[in-house]
């Protein structure tokens, strides 16, 4: 294997349209991204950026592929950690698919962040913020509210 | 996914071995995950099977290989639920303490 990857996985009772509009939506994402947001306009070649609430940016990259509700890429580098941004950009993949979960509508998301390196600390270190932040996205869209309000 | 698949799915040893050689090293075909186990390939791939049905692994086509991940979406979701609930810092202290006092037995 000469990358490092993870991939996610969590199904959630919504529609493909809001999770998109969950996923894409500055002031939705800062609900449940741990304190910080993420912004651009959600086109294939535009900046985009993940930014802290003080406004220091944690992550920023560029919009490669957005086929809403579909399928969004985003290629993304790690901009507060010098070990992490040294290596380089990495690409995030989100997929929508509908599914019927317990007889009802539900949407099952993929998320597969992966770097072209061996023993990436950039994949180490998100591959422990993924599961936090889909709990919350799960939580927040289901019920209303997250599990983890702010990064502990 | 239901909670239910997922408790059933962690209710046996041998996926619980399976689930720990994927957190040592997450994107593995079946083969490399059956090597040096006391377990049949079929084994494998029906314990496999149960673990991706309650999404704890999923899977990713490089190429003609499949690669096997742990996904901890719902392990993180039962952690939420049943032990953060129930207060993590006395559970923690409690399994140190259990820790320390079977260290000294042996």
């Amino acid at each position: 294997m000469s990358n490092s990857r993870f991939v996610y996985v969590t199904y959630i009772k919504t529609t493909p349209e809001r999770l998109w509009f969950a996923l894409t939506d500055k002031a939705f994402t800062q609900q449940y991204w741990l304190g910080a947001c993420c912004e651009s306009d959600w086109k294939a070649g535009s900046p985009w950026k993940l930014a802290f609430s003080d406004g220091r940016i944690a992550d920023a990259g560029e919009i490669v592929e957005a086929d809403p509700p579909r399928r969004l890429v985003i290629k993304w580098r790690n901009e507060w950690s010098p070990e992490l941004k040294a290596e380089g950009y990495s690409l995030c993949t989100f997929e929508i698919e509908t599914v019927q979960d317990a007889g009802t509508d539900a949407v099952k998301l993929r998320v597969i962040h992966s770097i072209d390196r061996l023993e990436s600390a950039f994949i180490q270190a998100v591959s422990g913020g993924w599961p936090r932040i889909l709990s919350n996205l799960k939580s927040l869209i289901e019920t209303g509210s997250v599990v983890i309000p702010k990064k502990a | 996914m239901e909670m239910d698949d997922v408790f059933k799915a962690l209710a046996d040893a041998s996926r619980r071995s399976l689930l720990d050689r994927l957190h040592a090293r997450s994107g593995q075909t079946l083969n490399e995950l059956c090597e040096g186990l006391a377990m049949t390939r079929q084994a494998v791939t029906k314990h496999l099977g149960i673990l991706e049905e309650a999404n704890l692994v999923t899977t990713f086509r490089q190429g003609r290989e499949k690669l096997h991940y742990l996904n901890p979406v719902p392990i993180h979701q039962i952690g939420e639920r049943w032990i953060r609930k129930f207060e993590r810092g006395k559970l923690a202290a409690l399994s140190e303490l259990k820790r320390r006092l079977e260290s000294e037995e042996k």
